[in-house]
C-alpha cells in the first residue's frame, strides 16, 4: 500500500499496520465536497420550485370571476423579459471561459454585464407586477393570481440573491483574485444562475404560454 | 396589514402588556418555576466561571462531536417541556367527566395538544436522530469532520432558535391551538387572528432551515468523506441508514418550508391559497404537509434502524444477518416512503381508485420492515446475546414495534381508516411506533454511545430502573387508547359526556405517571453516572466489542478523530483490526488539519430568531433591521478566507502516545 517505513509495534509488523492505517495521508484541500453539497442544495431549492408549480397547477384556474390569464399576460413583455434572462446566462458564460483563462479583470466585467441583464430582467418583473396591481390583478385577488405572484415572484427574489451575491463576488475577486476559493464560488453561483434560467424557462411555458392558451 | 382590527403600535407591533398570560395560573406557576431554575441555572454557570469555557469549547464549535452531544441535549431539554405537556393532557381527560371541566380551559388545552405533537417531531425526535447521526457517522466512516463544519453548527443553532421560539410562546403570547399540523381553513387569519399559529410557522421555517442544510451536509459528508476502502456496501449499516434519511431530509423539507410560506402569505398579505373563499383549497395544504409529514416519520425511524442494527450485531457478537437485504429494504422503504402520504386522509374523499392506490402502498411498505425484523432475530439466532441497557432497549423496541406495525397495517385499508380515522385508535399507533420505534431507539443509542462521547458507561442500576419503567409504563398509558378508539372515541377531546370511558383514561393516567418515573430515572441515571464516572471508566475506547470504527479510537475521541485515516477492507472494519491484531502507527505522525472554531452560526441564528419574533408580533421595522443584519453578517462571514489551522504533528503524537500508554496499561492489567 505504502512505502513510508511505518514503525508500528515492537513487534516488528509495519506490513499489517500500513495495510490498515493511511501512513502517508496528505492534507485533503478545502472545498473537496462544495460542488456535491451545493448541487445537493439546488435539488432542494428545485423542490420548493416544484411544490410552486405544482400549487399553480391546482389553482391555476381558480379566478374566482376575476381576471384569467388572457386577461392578465402580455407576452411581448415576458418575451423580452425572458431574452434578458437567458443573455444573462450566455454573459455568465462568459465569465466562466475568463476565469478558466485566468484574466480577473475580464471576469469581473462579464459578471457585471450579467448583474446589467439580471437588473433589467427584475425591472421588467416589477414593471409587469406593480402594472398588474394597478389594474386590480393583486395576489389577494384569486388563488390563481396568488400562485401566480408566488411563483414568479420567489422566482425573482432568487434572482435578487443571485445579484447580491454576485456583487460580493466581484469585490471578493477584486480583493483576492482568482483563488481556488473564489473560483469554486463563481462555479457555485454559476450554477445557481443557469439553475434559474432553466426554472424560468419552466415558468414561461407552463404558466405564460400554456396560460394565454386557456 | 392584513389584521386591522388589532391595536398594532410601531414601536412593539402587536405585542402589549396582555400578551403575558397573567389569568392562567398554570402557565403563571410554570413561568415562575423556569425562571427561578434559568436563574440558579445562570448563577451556578456564573460562580463556576464555565462561560468562557462553554462559549470556547462549545457553543462556537464545529467540532461534530460536541455539536452532536448539544443537539442530545437539546433533544433532552425539549423532551422533558414536551412531556409535561402529554402529563397535562392525561390529568384533564382523567378528570373532566360528569360535568366536571377539569384544570384546563379550552384556550388552553388545545395550546397543550399542539405544541405537545411540535415539540415531540421537531423539537425532541429531530434533534436526537440529528445528534446521533452527527455524532456518530464521521466516526464510523473513519472521517475527521463532516464536509461543511461551520454549516454544522449553524444549524444546530437554528433548531436551538426553533426550540427557544416555541417556549417563548409559552410565556409571551400563545401557541397555535390547532393540532401539530396547522390545518387550513382553522389555522387561517379567518379562524386563527392571534399569535399561536405565527409562533408555529416561524419556528419550524429557522428550525426547518438547519435541518435541510444538515441534511445537505451529511449527504455530502457521506458521499464524499468515507475511509479508503469503505465502498457503499461495505459501509456501517447505521451510516446506510444515515443516508438515506437524509436523502429524506433534503427532498421532504423544502416541501414543508414551502406550504408553510404559503400559509404565512395567506397569513401576512391576504392571498388565497388555503382560504375558503375566492377559489382557495385548503385541501392543497392537507395533501403537501403530508407530502413532507410521511417521510418525516421515516426519517425518524431509519437512522434508529441503524442503531437496532449495529446494536443487535455488537451484543450478538455476530455480524448482522443479510446486511445487503438490510440496506435494499432501508433503500426501498427511502422511495416507497412517498407514495403513502393519502393514507393520512382516506376520508377527504379521494374516491376509491385513489385510496385503494395509497392503502396499497402503505401495506406494500410493511414488507421491507418486516424483512428487518427477521434479520434482527437472525443476527440473535445463535449469537451470544448480551443483555445489556442498549440490548434491552432493542428487544422491548422488537416487541412492541411489531404491535404497532400491525395496527398501522389496519389502519391501511381504507375501510377501516373511515371508522378509526382522528381517533384515539390513530393516536395509539402512532405512539407505539414513535415511543417504543424511536424513543427507545435513542435510548439504546445514548446507552450504546454514551461511553464513546464521554469515556464511562452509564449506571446499570438506574438504567434497568427506567426501562421497567417505561415498558409497562407505556403499555399502561396506550393500551387503554387503543381499546377506546375502536369503540370511537375522537382524538383532542377536553371534556366527555360518557361516565363509562373515566376508568380507561385513569388507567392511561397511571401509564403516564409510571413513564415519568421512567423519565426520572433515567435522569438519575445521568447524574449517578456523572458523579461515579471514575469507577464506570472505559479506558479502551472499546467497552461493548463494537465492530464499527467509531470503537477504533479513544473514548472520547481527539477533536481529528484519528491520527492515522484506517483503510477498510470488509463491512465490519473494526472487527477485522481486531481480529487481524493490526499494531496502532506508533510514529511518523503529521499535522492535521482542521476546521476553526467561529461564532458566525451562533450570531446568525440568533439574528433570525429575533427577526422570527418580529415576524410574529408585527414590529416590522425589528423584522427589516433583523434581515439587514442576517444579510451583512452573512455577507461579512464569506470575507473570511483563512477558516483551518493545523494541530501539530508534536501535539498529534502526545496525544496519541498517551493513548498507547493507555491501552498498554489495560493490557498489562489484563494480564
Amino acid at each position: 500500500m505504502t512505502a513510508t517505513p511505518a514503525t508500528g509495534a515492537a513487534d516488528g509488523t509495519p506490513d499489517l499496520t500500513a495495510q490498515f492505517y493511511a501512513l502517508d495521508e496528505h492534507d485533503h484541500p478545502d472545498g473537496g465536497s462544495t460542488l456535491l453539497g451545493f448541487w445537493i442544495y439546488l435539488m432542494s431549492d428545485c423542490l420548493i420550485f416544484a411544490i410552486l408549480f405544482a400549487t399553480f397547477g391546482v389553482l391555476g384556474s381558480s379566478y374566482a370571476a376575476g381576471p384569467g390569464p388572457k386577461d392578465v399576460f402580455e407576452l411581448p413583455l415576458v418575451a423580452m423579459n425572458t431574452a434578458m434572462l437567458l443573455c444573462s446566462s450566455m454573459t455568465y458564460g462568459f465569465a466562466m471561459i475568463g476565469m478558466q483563462r485566468g484574466k480577473v479583470r475580464e471576469v469581473q466585467a462579464w459578471l457585471l454585464l450579467t448583474a446589467l441583464f439580471g437588473a433589467a430582467f427584475l425591472s421588467i418583473e416589477m414593471y409587469e407586477f406593480t402594472h398588474l396591481i394597478g389594474e386590480g390583478a393583486t395576489p389577494q385577488r384569486s388563488a390563481f393570481l396568488s400562485s401566480f405572484f408566488t411563483l414568479v415572484g420567489t422566482h425573482g427574489l432568487h434572482v435578487t440573491m443571485g445579484l447580491v451575491w454576485l456583487f460580493t463576488l466581484v469585490v471578493q475577486l477584486g480583493v483576492h483574485g482568482l483563488t481556488e476559493a473564489n473560483k469554486r464560488r463563481l462555479l457555485c453561483l454559476s450554477l445557481f444562475w443557469h439553475f434559474l434560467d432553466v426554472i424560468w424557462i419552466g415558468v414561461f411555458t407552463f404558466v405564460y404560454l400554456l396560460g394565454t392558451l386557456r | 396589514m392584513a389584521i386591522s382590527d388589532q391595536p398594532w403600535s410601531p414601536l412593539l407591533g402587536r405585542l402589549t402588556l396582555d400578551a403575558l398570560p397573567l389569568h392562567e395560573p398554570v402557565v403563571v406557576g410554570t413561568f415562575i418555576v423556569v425562571a427561578l431554575g434559568g436563574l440558579a441555572l445562570l448563577a451556578v454557570l456564573t460562580y463556576f466561571r464555565v462561560w468562557g469555557y462553554l462559549w470556547r469549547e462549545w457553543f462556537t464549535s464545529v467540532d461534530h462531536k460536541k455539536i452532536g452531544v448539544m443537539y442530545m441535549v437539546l433533544g433532552l431539554v425539549m423532551f422533558l417541556r414536551g412531556f409535561s405537556d402529554a402529563i397535562m393532557m392525561r390529568l384533564q381527560q382523567a378528570v373532566a367527566f360528569n360535568g366536571n371541566d377539569g384544570p384546563f380551559p379550552a384556550h388552553h388545552y388545545d395550546q397543550v395538544f399542539t405544541a405537545h405533537g411540535v415539540i415531540m417531531i421537531f423539537f425532541v425526535a429531530m434533534p436526537f436522530i440529528t445528534g446521533l447521526m452527527n455524532f456518530v457517522v464521521p466516526l464510523q466512516i473513519g472521517a475527521r469532520d463532516v464536509s461543511f463544519p461551520f454549516l454544522n453548527n449553524f444549524s444546530f443553532w437554528m433548531t436551538a432558535s426553533g426550540a427557544v421560539l416555541v417556549m417563548a410562546s409559552l410565556f409571551v403570547g400563545e401557541f397555535a391551538m390547532t393540532g401539530w399540523l396547522a390545518y387550513p381553513p382553522l389555522s387561517g387569519l379567518a379562524y386563527s387572528p392571534g399569535v399561536g399559529v405565527d409562533y408555529y410557522i416561524w419556528s419550524l421555517q429557522i428550525a426547518g432551515v438547519g435541518t435541510t442544510l444538515s441534511g445537505i451536509n451529511l449527504i455530502a459528508t457521506i458521499i464524499k468523506m468515507r475511509a479508503p476502502g469503505m465502498t457503499m456496501m461495505r459501509m456501517p449499516i447505521f451510516t446506510w441508514t444515515s443516508l438515506c434519511t437524509n436523502v429524506l431530509i433534503v427532498a421532504s423539507f423544502p416541501v414543508l418550508t414551502a406550504v408553510l410560506s404559503l400559509l404565512s402569505l395567506d397569513r401576512y398579505v391576504g392571498t388565497d391559497f388555503f382560504t375558503n373563499e375566492l377559489g382557495g383549497n385548503a385541501m392543497m395544504y392537507v395533501n403537501l404537509i403530508w407530502i413532507w409529514g410521511h417521510p418525516e416519520v421515516y426519517i425518524l425511524i431509519l437512522p434508529i434502524f441503524g442503531v437496532y442494527s449495529e446494536v443487535t450485531s455488537t451484543f450478538s457478537a455476530k455480524r448482522l444477518f443479510g446486511y445487503t437485504s438490510m440496506v435494499y429494504a432501508t433503500v426501498v422503504i427511502t422511495i416507497l416512503s412517498y407514495i403513502v402520504w393519502l393514507h393520512h386522509f382516506f376520508t377527504m374523499g379521494s374516491g376509491a381508485s385513489v385510496n385503494s392506490f395509497f392503502g396499497i402502498t402503505t401495506m406494500i411498505i410493511s414488507i421491507p420492515t418486516g424483512a428487518k425484523m427477521f434479520n434482527w432475530l437472525f443476527t440473535m439466532y445463535h449469537g451470544r446475546i448480551r443483555f445489556e441497557l442498549p440490548m434491552m432497549w432493542t428487544l422491548a423496541f422488537m416487541l412492541t414495534f411489531v404491535i404497532g406495525g400491525m395496527t398501522g397495517v389496519m389502519l391501511a385499508v381504507p375501510p377501516a381508516d373511515f371508522v378509526l380515522h382522528n381517533s384515539l385508535f390513530l393516536v395509539a399507533h402512532f405512539h407505539n411506533v414513535i415511543i417504543g420505534g424511536v424513543l427507545f431507539g435513542v435510548f439504546a443509542a445514548i446507552n450504546f454511545w454514551w461511553p464513546k462521547a464521554f469515556g464511562f458507561k452509564l449506571d446499570r442500576f438506574w438504567g434497568l430502573v427506567s426501562f421497567w419503567c417505561w415498558i409497562p409504563g407505556f403499555w399502561l398509558a396506550f393500551t387503554p387508547l387503543y381499546v377506546m378508539g375502536l369503540m370511537g372515541v375522537t382524538r383532542r377531546m377536553r371534556v366527555f359526556d360518557d361516565a363509562s370511558l373515566q376508568p380507561f383514561f385513569i388507567v392511561a393516567a397511571c401509564g403516564a405517571a409510571l413513564i415519568a418515573v421512567g423519565i426520572l430515572a433515567m435522569l438519575i441515571q445521568i447524574g449517578v453516572s456523572i458523579l461515579r464516572r471514575e469507577s464506570l471508566r472505559d479506558e479502551s475506547g472499546d467497552p461493548w466489542g463494537g465492530r464499527t470504527l467509531e470503537w477504533a479510537t479513544s473514548s472520547p475521541p481527539p477533536e481529528y478523530n484519528f491520527a492515522f485515516t484506517p483503510i477498510v477492507h470488509d463491512l465490519d472494519a473494526w472487527d477485522e483490526m481486531k481480529r487481524n491484531a493490526v499494531p496502532r502507527p506508533a510514529t511518523g505522525f503529521r499535522p492535521i488539519h482542521m476546521p476553526r472554531n467561529t461564532p458566525a452560526g451562533l450570531f446568525l441564528a440568533g439574528i433570525s430568531l429575533v427577526f422570527g419574533f418580529a415576524m410574529i408580533w408585527h414590529i416590522w421595522w425589528m423584522a427589516i433591521g433583523g434581515l439587514i443584519a442576517l444579510f451583512v453578517t452573512a455577507i461579512g462571514h464569506t470575507f473570511i478566507y483563512d477558516r483551518s489551522y493545523h494541530i501539530t504533528a508534536e501535539a498529534v503524537a502526545a496525544t496519541e502516545d498517551k493513548r498507547a500508554r493507555q491501552l498498554a496499561l489495560i493490557e498489562g492489567s489484563a494480564v
